[in-house]
């Protein structure tokens, strides 16, 4: 299978007249069609800077992006103006993590769709409208001719995220990116949600990029799992590998801090420490501050991601 | 809709009710004497008597509020004791006068204010927004009757461009349009708008900087759309705070300034309130007061209406 999106060693940098932050320090991954990729990091990582700058949803004038992001083979990190706008919502489409404040209070939601659906496709009005019911329909929202005519305010979060997903998928996107699209919800919405997209995915035949910070959510949709530190990838692996097999020590220190069965009067492990400020470029291994294992060779030089066994990488000379 | 506006339209009656009781209350509590201040000093005290019992200021002030009331109510205003023409063509004629001042500095001020506003709350280089708030932070600042009178000694006495008092040539008493009349509205229009245009630009830029940062914009980006339809996005988002403060200054504006339409000798409502304040016009300022106060009333329902009409989150419960 060929690759849909190409991530090469992004780099993003902002700056601001006070100090410059670098967000994202050499990225690389790729994503194939009907593939789902979970990004997972704490907050400060990079994950959802790196997803925004898929669609280069930055402040150009802030932003310094170099590297290479390729989907299906055009470059996107220097397209601009309209190039850009028709890539956006239409061959890539995004997922926000708060649905109440991503849609336009002072629409409705049909009238939110089928703009889209008119920007990208150049149906009538009309047309344009019906398209946006079929769409509700898809996401599973009951009664979608009415609750075409509703505004944001009058649907619970869980309908909205629907709607946004329904949004999302309106022009026939071959990739999809989700910023966090469950953090905001309940707990029980949120796996409706989850099942939803997956759901879609497979039916739709996406390429999905999903960001989270939640380790069980990221198991649940991926097919690979890529963690983020300090605005790099430390680990990339498949969910198998990930869960059975992680390798670098802040992901096993992720996956060993969360809850899971069988864990009652176990002592729950946690990270020490914080993450690093990112006014500077690391000279050497980001993590190795909290690390449990460092060693002399860790704070020589910025540690590169190695392969460990089979399409499975770590950024880390400890455990390589 | 119809029926939201009927229904606020009846909860105006009961605010009428207490606005009139205002109106009559103020101006009675007022210190001063409508009658001394129209009969000389020496004149006997009969005459003085059948005089304020002429003007029913004999009996005790509930009755005299009744009595307004209810011949007010039939559309009497009763006669200006000043210049004895019936009270309602005194205010009427004033009230047009304002009305078309108020409209003209409101076109201005509004259209300019959108217009710089977005531009501030848009700009990206910090050059741009700074200009636009000195320059909305000057329209508030500078006291538009110094500005109305440097604008006279500046168009009209030295370039002798422009008329510096009065609404139309030769006294007229009526606006007319034409020419001729609009070039007697060109100052006072000026002095006029620069509060407005202060007030509005501010709102203006604060609210579309404000929802230029929110995540749906972001959203709408994300989504292919251009910066036209984006435009049109924020614009309809900001309409409702700025409607309400375009309400509040264009009922300023109706309110007729009291001190521009005295520099320029424009016969409108502050004037005629001014004058009426000096002579102890008591029919007339209470005619003035209580029409202005309407007015207001009207003015505040229309933007109501309009806000919720523009914002779908306002109840129209």
């Amino acid at each position: 299978m060929s690759n849909l999106l190409s991530v090469k060693d992004l780099h993003v940098t902002f700056r601001t007249p006070d100090r410059t932050v670098h967000a994202v320090n050499g990225v690389s991954f790729d994503v194939k069609r009907g593939e789902t990729l979970g990004i997972l990091g704490e907050s400060g990582s990079g994950k959802s800077v790196t997803l925004r700058s898929i669609l280069k949803l930055h402040p150009e004038h802030r932003t310094k992006w170099s590297g290479s992001i390729t989907l299906e083979g055009d470059e996107i990190l220097t397209m601009t103006g309209r190039d850009l706008a028709n890539l956006r919502g239409n061959r890539v489409s995004m997922i926000f993590q708060e649905p109440a404040t991503a849609f336009d209070p002072v629409f409705t939601i049909g009238q939110q769709i089928s703009e889209t659906v008119r920007r990208h496709t150049g149906k009538s009005h009309a047309d344009s409208m019906k398209r946006a019911k079929e769409l509700l329909e898809l996401v599973r929202i009951p009664s979608p001719a009415t609750r075409l005519n509703a505004y944001p305010h009058e649907m619970s979060g869980g309908m909205r995220q629907r709607a946004m997903i329904a949004l999302a998928l309106s022009c026939n996107p071959s990739l999809l990116l989700a910023d966090e699209p469950t953090t905001a919800l309940d707990a029980t919405v949120q796996i409706q949600v989850l099942l939803l997209i997956r759901e879609l995915q497979r039916e739709l035949d996406l390429g999905v990029i999903f960001v989270t910070h939640d380790i069980g959510v990221a198991v649940e949709v991926s097919d690979r799992v890529g963690v983020m530190y300090a605005g790099k990838l430390v680990e990339l692996a498949s969910v198998e590998q990930m869960v059975d097999t992680p390798k670098h020590p802040y992901s096993r220190g992720l996956l060993a801090s969360t809850v899971h069965d069988g864990m009652r009067g176990q002592r729950l492990e946690a990270i020490p420490g914080a993450p690093p400020d990112l006014a500077e470029v690391p000279a050497a291994c980001s993590f190795a501050p909290r690390c449990k294992f460092v060693e002399p060779k860790c704070l020589a030089s910025p540690p590169p991601l190695n392969s460990v066994g089979d399409s499975h990488l770590v950024r880390c000379v400890v455990a390589a | 809709m119809i029926l939201y506006a009927l229904r606020r339209l009846v909860y105006l009656v009961p605010v009428a009710f207490g606005v009139s009781l205002l109106v009559f209350a103020l101006v009675h509590l007022a210190p001063g004497d409508a009658i001394s201040a129209i009969v000389p000093p020496d004149a006997p005290q009969e005459v003085v008597d059948k005089l304020r019992a002429y003007y029913g200021f004999d009996k005790p002030l509930p009755v005299q509020y009744f009595r307004w009331l209810v011949v007010t109510l039939s559309g009497d205003f009763g006669t200006s004791i000043g210049t004895g023409r019936p009270v309602s063509e005194e205010v009427g004629g004033a009230f047009l006068n304002t009305i078309v001042l108020a409209i003209a500095a409101c076109i201005v001020a509004f259209t300019l204010a959108i217009i710089l506003g977005t531009a501030a709350g848009y700009a990206k280089s910090r050059i741009v927004d700074r200009l636009v708030t000195s320059i909305a932070l000057t329209g508030i600042s500078v006291p538009n009757y110094w500005l109305a009178i440097v604008l006279v000694i500046i168009f009209s006495v030295e370039l002798g461009w422009l008329p510096p008092m009065g609404l139309g040539p030769e006294s007229a008493t009526g606006w007319r349009l034409d020419f001729a009349h609009l070039r007697y509205m060109v100052l006072p229009t000026i002095a006029l708008s620069m509060i407005p245009l202060g007030v509005m630009t501010r709102t203006v830029r604060s609210t579309i900087k404000e929802i230029l940062s929110s995540e749906f914009v972001t959203a709408l980006q994300a989504k292919g759309m251009n910066d036209r339809q984006i435009l049109l996005h924020v614009l309809k988002n900001a309409a409702p705070t700025c409607l309400a403060v375009m309400g509040l200054q264009a009922g300023n504006l109706i309110g007729g300034s009291i001190l521009i339409e005295t520099v320029f000798s424009w016969p409108g409502t502050g004037f005629l309130l001014n004058s009426a304040i000096f002579r102890r016009d008591l029919p007339i300022l209470q005619g003035t007061t209580l029409v202005l106060s309407f007015f207001f009333m009207m003015l505040n329902l229309t933007v109501d209406m309009i806000q919720t009409m523009v914002d779908p989150r306002i109840k129209r419960g």
